[in-house]
C-alpha cells in the first residue's frame, strides 16, 4: 500500500507491526498483544486523520493509485458484463469502458472512465482521459440504453478530457457537448457515482444524471487545483490553496445542492477496504434505482432538466 | 521615510509621467502592429484595415452590427446568488466582480437583445470578453437560459455569440453546472422548431465550447477566431511538441468539420440573414401547416422554469 505524505506516522506504525509479526511468526516470542495494540493505534490514527482531511489531502486520496477504479466496481457490482467498443466513427477509446450488464438482476448500461492500475494498463486506458471517440462511444451507449429502456449507471473518475492536438482536431468540445446532450435526452434513469476524481467537462459529459453520488473523499471540480493555481496564483505550488478555494469536496458539493448523496468510505479510505466501499456503492445505486424506476420515462427527463435548471440557488453557509 | 514616499515620490512621478494622450484616438493592431485611427477602425467594424485582423467587438457593437438597422431591445440578465463559494485567491472574487462591473458597465459577461435580422425575429445572446474573459458563471448561464426562453416565447430564432475563456472557476462546480444548463436551454429552442445558430467569435474555448457553442444547427465562425477545448499551453505541456500552424483557428476548425462557414465580419450579418431566411421558410405541406419534423421529439417545447 502506497502511503500518502500525511500518513507518515501511520506508515511507521504499519512497518513496526509488520516487523513484530515477522518476529512472532518465527515463534520465538509471543507478541500478539503488542501487535493488537499497534493495530488499534493505527485504526485510531487513520480514523482521526481521515475525519479531518483537508481539501488538498482529499485530492491526494481521490487520486490514490490503489483506490478501486471503474473496472473494479464493474467486476464487483455487476454480472453478465458485456463490454461494447468503438464510436462507429473513428476508434475505440479504452479511457471510457462500458457495455451491457446486470445490476442485481436488472439489465443496465454501465460505463466509466478507467485509469488503469499499472504502467501497461494506464497507457492502454490513457490514464482515464478520454478523447472524442470515448465521448462518442458514451453517446452511443446512452442512445442504446434509451432504445432498450435500460437504466444507465456511470462511474466517474478522470483528471479530465484528454488535451491533445488530435483530440482537438476530432472535436473534443463537440463530443463532450453531445455527450451531455445524450444524457439529457435519455428517457431512462441515469445514476452517476464520482468514485475518485471528477475532472471538469470530461466528468460532466457522463454525469448529467438524475442522481449524482460522490464517495466521501472523492473530488469534483471545474478545474484541477493545479490548473487553477497556475492561473489565479500564477504558480502550481499554490494547488492546496486552490483546492480549498474551489470547494471541490463531496461535503461542499452536497451543501451546494450539486450532488444528491455522499457514500461513506471505510476507515482510511476506499483503497484500504475495496469490498466495503463496493458494498456501500452498490447499496446507494440500488436505492437510487428503485426510486427512479417508479417514475414515468417522460417525467424522468423533465425532472432531470428541472434539477439542473434549479441548480445554483444554494450557496455555502 | 513617510515624507519621502508620500510627498516627494508622487511629485517626481507626476513630473516624469507621460503627458496624457487620449488613449481612445489611436490603437495598435494586435496582429500587425499598425497604428489605427480609432474612428476608422470603428467604421470598419473593428477589423484592421491593413491586415484584416478581426479585433474583438463589445457585445453592444455586436448587437448593433447584427440586428436590422442596429436596433434591438436589451433584456437584463437574471439576478443570481453572488459569490456562492466566497472565493478568494490573491484577490477576492467579490472585488474582481466589482471591478469588472465598474469597468464594463454591466452586471456580467453577457448581453441579451431581441430584434430582427433580415426581418426574422431573433434573440441574440452576445458575450463580453472584457468582463472577466467572458467567463461563464451562474449569471451568464442563466442569461443563456433566459435568452433561449425568450426566443421560444417570441417564436424567434436564437443566435449565440460566444467570446469566452470558458467556465468561471471562481464559481467552482456551479460554473461547471452551466454546461448542462445551457445545453438544456438550446435543446428547448430546437424542440420548438426554431433555428439555433452559433456565431463563434474570438475566442471560444473551454466549457463554453464544450456545451451550447458546439450544438448549433449551423456554426458560423469569424475569420481567425480561436476556437477549441483545451488551451494551447495545456496541450503543449501535455504532448511536448509545438502546435501546428493555424491550430484552433476558425479555418482549421472548418477543415476539421466543426464549423460550417468562416466569414469576414463585413459579411456576417448578410450570411446570418440568409441562413435564417432559408431555415425559416421551409415549404408548407397539407393545409398550410408546417410538417412536424421526423427528427423532432414526440414532445413539444417544454417551458423553461427559471428560479
Amino acid at each position: 500500500m502506497l502511503n500518502l505524505d500525511f500518513e507518515q506516522s501511520i506508515a511507521e506504525l504499519e512497518a513496526k507491526k509488520e516487523e513484530l509479526s515477522r518476529v512472532s511468526s518465527s515463534g520465538e516470542i509471543n507478541i500478539a498483544d503488542e501487535v493488537a495494540r499497534i493495530e488499534k493505534k493505527i485504526e485510531r490514527l487513520l480514523k482521526d486523520t481521515y475525519a479531518k482531511l483537508t481539501p488538498a489531502q482529499k485530492v491526494q486520496v481521490a487520486r490514490h493509485p490503489n483506490r478501486p477504479h471503474a473496472k473494479d466496481y464493474i467486476d464487483a457490482l455487476f454480472t453478465d458484463f458485456q463490454p461494447l467498443a468503438g464510436d462507429r466513427h473513428y476508434a475505440e477509446d479504452a479511457a471510457i469502458i462500458g457495455g451491457l450488464a446486470r445490476f442485481k438482476g436488472q439489465a443496465v448500461v454501465v460505463m466509466g472512465q478507467e485509469r488503469g492500475h499499472d504502467t501497461e494498463s494506464r497507457v492502454k486506458h490513457n490514464f482515464g482521459m478520454a478523447k472524442p471517440e470515448g465521448y462518442r462511444k458514451a453517446q452511443r451507449l446512452m442512445a442504446l440504453a434509451d432504445r432498450f429502456h435500460l437504466p444507465i449507471i456511470t462511474l466517474v473518475d478522470t483528471a479530465g478530457a484528454f488535451p491533445g492536438v488530435q483530440a482537438e482536431e476530432r472535436g473534443q468540445a463537440e463530443a463532450i457537448a453531445k455527450s451531455i446532450e445524450s444524457c439529457l435526452r435519455a428517457a431512462v434513469p441515469i445514476i452517476s457515482v464520482v468514485i475518485g476524481e471528477g475532472g471538469s467537462g470530461g466528468a460532466i459529459a457522463i454525469a448529467t444524471a438524475d442522481r449524482v453520488y460522490m464517495l466521501e473523499h472523492a473530488i469534483y471540480s471545474v478545474i484541477s487545483p493545479e490548473g487553477c493555481a497556475s492561473i489565479l496564483w500564477r504558480s502550481a505550488a499554490n494547488a492546496a490553496d486552490a483546492a480549498a478555494a474551489l470547494r471541490l469536496t463531496a461535503q461542499d458539493l452536497k451543501q451546494l445542492g450539486v450532488i444528491d448523496g455522499i457514500i461513506e468510505e471505510p476507515v482510511g479510505g476506499a483503497h484500504r477496504d475495496p469490498a466495503t466501499i463496493q458494498a456501500a456503492v452498490s447499496a446507494m445505486i440500488d436505492a437510487g434505482l428503485q426510486e427512479l424506476l417508479s417514475r414515468h420515462p417522460s417525467a424522468l427527463k423533465a425532472e432531470r432538466r428541472q434539477k439542473f435548471l434549479a441548480m445554483g440557488s444554494k450557496g455555502l453557509s | 521615510m513617510n515624507w519621502l514616499s508620500n510627498f516627494v515620490r508622487p511629485k517626481i512621478r507626476a513630473l516624469v509621467q507621460k503627458r496624457d494622450v487620449p488613449d481612445n484616438l489611436w490603437l495598435k493592431c494586435s496582429n500587425c502592429d499598425a497604428m489605427l485611427f480609432q474612428r476608422d477602425l470603428a467604421a470598419n467594424m473593428q477589423v484592421c484595415q491593413h491586415c484584416g485582423h478581426h479585433m474583438r467587438l463589445s457585445p453592444t457593437e455586436r448587437l448593433e452590427l447584427l440586428f436590422d438597422e442596429g436596433k434591438y431591445t436589451e433584456h437584463p440578465l437574471p439576478k443570481v446568488l453572488a459569490d456562492p463559494l466566497k472565493f478568494r485567491d490573491q484577490k477576492r472574487y467579490a472585488d474582481r466582480m466589482k471591478d469588472a462591473v465598474a469597468k464594463q458597465g454591466r452586471s456580467d459577461a453577457l448581453v441579451i437583445g431581441d430584434g430582427t435580422i433580415g426581418g426574422i425575429p431573433t434573440v441574440i445572446a452576445a458575450f463580453d470578453f472584457g468582463f472577466m474573459g467572458g467567463s461563464m458563471g451562474m449569471a451568464v448561464g442563466d442569461g443563456i437560459v433566459a435568452a433561449a426562453q425568450l426566443a421560444v416565447q417570441k417564436k424567434a430564432a436564437f443566435v449565440a455569440v460566444p467570446s469566452s475563456g470558458g467556465a468561471r472557476m471562481q464559481e467552482g462546480i456551479l460554473s461547471l453546472m452551466q454546461l448542462p444548463r445551457t445545453v438544456i436551454a438550446v435543446e428547448q429552442v430546437k424542440e420548438a422548431g426554431l433555428p439555433y445558430i452559433v456565431v463563434l467569435a474570438d475566442p471560444t474555448t473551454g466549457g463554453v465550447t464544450a456545451s451550447f457553442a458546439m450544438l448549433g444547427d449551423v456554426h458560423i465562425a469569424e475569420r481567425g477566431a480561436l476556437i477549441g477545448f483545451a488551451g494551447a499551453r495545456v496541450i503543449e505541456s501535455t504532448i511536448r511538441e509545438t502546435l501546428p500552424e493555424g491550430f484552433q483557428r476558425a479555418e482549421y476548425l472548418m477543415d476539421h468539420g466543426m464549423v460550417d462557414i468562416v466569414v469576414h465580419r463585413k459579411d456576417l450579418r448578410d450570411t446570418l440573414a440568409r441562413v435564417l431566411g432559408l431555415l425559416m421558410s421551409g415549404p408548407k405541406f397539407g393545409g398550410g401547416k408546417k410538417v412536424e419534423s421526423a427528427f423532432a421529439g414526440p414532445h413539444g417545447a417544454t417551458q423553461i422554469v427559471l428560479r
